[in-house]
């Protein structure tokens, strides 16, 4: 009995393996793209992945929400030398990191990625600074304060970083990002400190000391989140009075979900998110999915879903109303000038080279 | 009765015994005696295969990898020759630079600049730029390099970095280590303490033996009662006593956490109770978690059946006829309960409290979720290095410390009770 059917299994697995030389274009390909997960990836599978699997059916994409450890998961997983992951969305700072050990793909933007409609190539079209050696911007979002309507009197609103820090009045607890980047920087800002010269200031060890000894003020009113959902979640349950967040999360739970938050655009941290490819097995496919996921039309769809303004200069005019709601988008974007009256945006060198001290730093803070 | 051997028997020349088909007896046991031996140790070969793939080597990588350092002995080698020269007062002289420079233009090239960068940043802040930046350059470099050197980046102009690659430029560190107990290098390479706003670990370390020591003794505090309620009570009620505790035990450890989450924060049900039933103010709701007591809270209900099963098992066995005789002898309830019954339940208890406080000192996700910061314990800082900070050579020192710090406590237990006395049923 059982011999024959090893026989089976050899010839039926050979005859496979020849099969899959021939048919090369329509053999089935599945792309495991990891991202930030919540309303985040939702805006990314409603703008790209469905519409994209829709023109290539043999295509099937499975979406990981392990950005946040993404860092770490290419590093283990090109040490381990099994890397699973297609295509992954990152910070341009962690980008560059990997970048640095060699553990994902270098971009020659012209080459792999589509000219704008008016045929300028892509190194021109998306925004300046935005295009790393090994990383594809597709987004600028900002974090922001945020905090629950419901929580102060009608009259008395909150509407600035100071507010954020001032505990006379705006009682209640406030929920911050477990990392030190941004969070030094609002308390500088709140400190009194220009927008310019925020680095200039942090780079100096007492620099350092005064965003600590502001973030000191209101420690004891501290909640620390870690994963992008729970800072609308922390809002909507009372738990807190302010929360920072992710400007597009915030949208979502206020536009789509009625929540009562109002977001506070004074300060806001402003950043880029964006692709990377390791050294996977599928490069060829996830090549031309980027090609066609990160053209002018692409990254402009994106922003009907969530609020996050598209990295492509000619994707702006693009911009219209959100495909449920029917809401104009482009007041909602970090970008609108009603909101960037006060920007402050995040230096990814600074972070780079100080980050790992500081991190340290922050969590002895934290735990103290 | 006789054996079979006995039966097959007869004598040889020598006088030894030999076996029906001629073999001497003693061989032919022995040969029976080995293919025993095999037999048995099929029987376990495959858990301990599982066992060694899946936990032993695992755990020898994890120790390795707090002491494992590879890349500056073995992507400096030149340099590091180079620095045997420099006595570690100011700064190193050009063939240090020259060697430097040539071996980072090397690095480049084959991309390992970024794993070096990564080493010298756990051990000096800012090397990371310092390196890479440094590294793109240093293929256009030529002599003198020192000079370059210096401006490519600031930290090429102190001596630190220079005493760190020499300390570290070999195959094995005890850096980690130095880290994770709170200590560091001073200009001299001898061991000192971190400055006070830096320790951090030792702290973590004794909070998390106070909190798993806290949990031990109110789930003991909490189930000995119902588990003794439970060996006594007749099988029907016994029964539904224990599905009550084996409910949760069934339940997933996130839904049960989850569920701790609604119950606890302050808009949360146990809160909106106590000021409906205005024991407490609207504005003076209790922080019940994103804190310690939040980690207690919810752990202690998580660890209980772990304390009640093995109770519940050890109290069943033990008959009520000695604890009746005790107060027949005159003995008072108390006195009864004390000296008979409870020293009865001692293996139940050592069971218990040493399963509950060994799961408890690795406890990672709920600390996570209900603990806010002061009520973090030492795994999720492990878990910080493992997947945040990437750290993991310190996250690996760290590991290691508290698997040490359980075996040791194990041992002392051992010493101090006998782990024959645990019983788990």
């Amino acid at each position: 009995m059982k011999k024959p059917s090893f026989k089976v299994i050899g010839v039926s697995s050979a005859i496979a393996m020849l099969t899959a030389g021939v048919v090369m274009a329509n053999d089935p390909v599945r792309l495991t793209v990891v991202s930030w997960g919540g309303a985040y990836t939702q805006s990314q599978v409603r703008a790209y992945h469905e519409p994209y699997m829709a023109a290539n059916p043999h295509v099937q994409i499975i979406n990981d929400d392990g950005s946040a450890n993404a860092l770490a998961g290419l590093r283990a997983q090109s040490q381990a030398g099994n890397v699973t992951w297609d295509l992954v969305d990152m910070l341009p700072s962690d980008a560059q990191l990997a970048c640095d050990e060699g553990i994902i793909m270098p971009i020659d933007h012209d080459a792999v990625l589509a000219p704008a409609p008016d045929g300028t190539p892509a190194s021109q079209d998306f925004l300046p600074g935005s295009l790393g050696e090994c990383f594809i911007p597709q987004i600028v979002y900002s974090t922001v304060v945020t905090y629950n309507t419901e929580m102060f009197p009608a009259d008395a609103q909150p509407n600035s970083i100071d507010d954020f820090f001032n505990l006379d009045e705006f009682p209640g607890r406030r929920a911050i990002q477990n990392r030190p980047a941004g969070n030094l920087e609002w308390a500088l800002f709140a400190d009194g400190v220009d927008p310019a010269d925020i680095y200039d200031v942090l780079e100096t060890p007492e620099g350092v000391d005064r965003a600590f000894a502001k973030l000191d003020t209101i420690k004891d009113q501290l909640i620390f989140w870690t994963e992008g959902a729970q800072s609308p979640q922390l809002l909507a349950d009372q738990e807190v009075s302010f929360s920072t967040g992710y400007n597009g999360r915030i949208f979502d739970a206020a536009e789509v979900e009625g929540q009562p938050f109002e977001i506070i655009w004074d300060g806001q941290i402003v950043e880029w998110d964006g692709w990377v490819v390791p050294y996977g097995d599928n490069v060829e496919a996830v090549m031309d999915y980027l090609y066609w996921a990160t053209d002018s039309q692409r990254l402009a769809d994106q922003a009907k879903y969530i609020s996050y303004g598209p990295a492509r200069a000619s994707s702006a005019p693009l911009v219209g109303e959100h495909a449920d709601l029917g809401i104009d988008m482009n007041q909602h974007m970090p970008g609108n000038p009603d909101n960037f009256f006060s920007p402050i945006v995040l230096d990814n060198d600074f972070w780079t080279d100080y980050g790992d001290e500081l991190r340290e730093r922050f969590a002895n803070w934290m735990l103290q | 009765m006789t054996t079979g051997v006995q039966d097959v028997a007869e004598t040889d020349a020598q006088g030894g015994m030999i076996t029906a088909d001629g073999k001497p007896l003693k061989a032919s046991l022995q040969r029976a005696e080995r293919r025993r031996k095999i037999i048995a140790f099929l029987f376990v070969a495959p858990l301990l295969t599982y066992l060694m793939i899946s936990f032993i080597v695992p755990i020898g990588q994890m120790m390795f990898r707090s002491v494992e350092n590879p890349h500056i002995i073995s992507i400096l080698p030149k340099t590091l020759a180079a620095l045997d020269e420099w006595d570690g007062q100011g700064l190193p002289d050009e063939p240090v630079y020259a060697a430097l420079a040539e071996e980072l233009a090397a690095a480049q090239e084959d991309r390992r600049v970024g794993p070096l960068a990564v080493r010298l940043n756990y051990e000096i802040s800012a090397a990371r730029g310092a390196l890479t930046r440094t590294a793109r350059q240093a293929g256009n470099m030529e002599a003198p390099f020192k000079e370059q050197f210096l401006d490519a980046h600031r930290l090429w102009g102190s001596p630190e970095i220079f005493r760190i690659i020499k300390r570290e430029g070999r195959p094995l560190t005890a850096s980690y280590y130095v880290s994770a107990l709170d200590r560091t290098y001073d200009e001299n390479n001898n061991i000192v303490r971190q400055p006070e706003n830096r320790r951090i670990y030792v702290d973590l370390y004794m909070r998390t033996l106070g909190m798993s020591l806290g949990i031990t003794f109110i789930t003991l505090l909490l189930g000995f009662p119902i588990s003794f309620l439970m060996a006594s009570l007749p099988m029907r009620h016994a029964n539904l006593l224990m599905i009550l505790v084996l409910l949760p035990f069934w339940t997933s450890l996130l839904v049960r956490t989850t569920s701790w989450i609604v119950l606890l924060q302050q808009q949360g049900v146990i809160n909106s109770l106590l000021v409906g039933a205005g024991f407490i103010g609207d504005d003076g709701r209790l922080s019940l978690m994103h804190n310690m007591t939040g980690t207690m809270i919810a752990m202690t209900h998580i660890l209980l059946p772990f304390m009640v099963l093995p109770l519940y098992s050890v109290m069943k066995t033990i008959p009520p006829a000695y604890v009746r005789a005790a107060r027949s002898l005159g003995a008072t309830p108390w006195t009864a309960f004390w000296r008979v019954y409870v020293p009865q339940t001692l293996p139940g208890i050592g069971a218990g409290a040493v399963l509950v406080f060994i799961i408890s000192i690795g406890y990672y996700i709920t600390p996570a979720l209900v603990g806010g910061q002061s009520g973090q314990m030492i795994s999720n800082l492990i878990a910080y290095h493992m997947q945040t900070s990437l750290n993991w050579g310190l996250a690996a020192a760290l590991g290691t410390i508290l698997l040490v710090g359980v075996l040791i406590l194990y041992w002392a237990y051992n010493r101090l009770v006998g782990a024959e006395n645990l019983k788990l049923g």
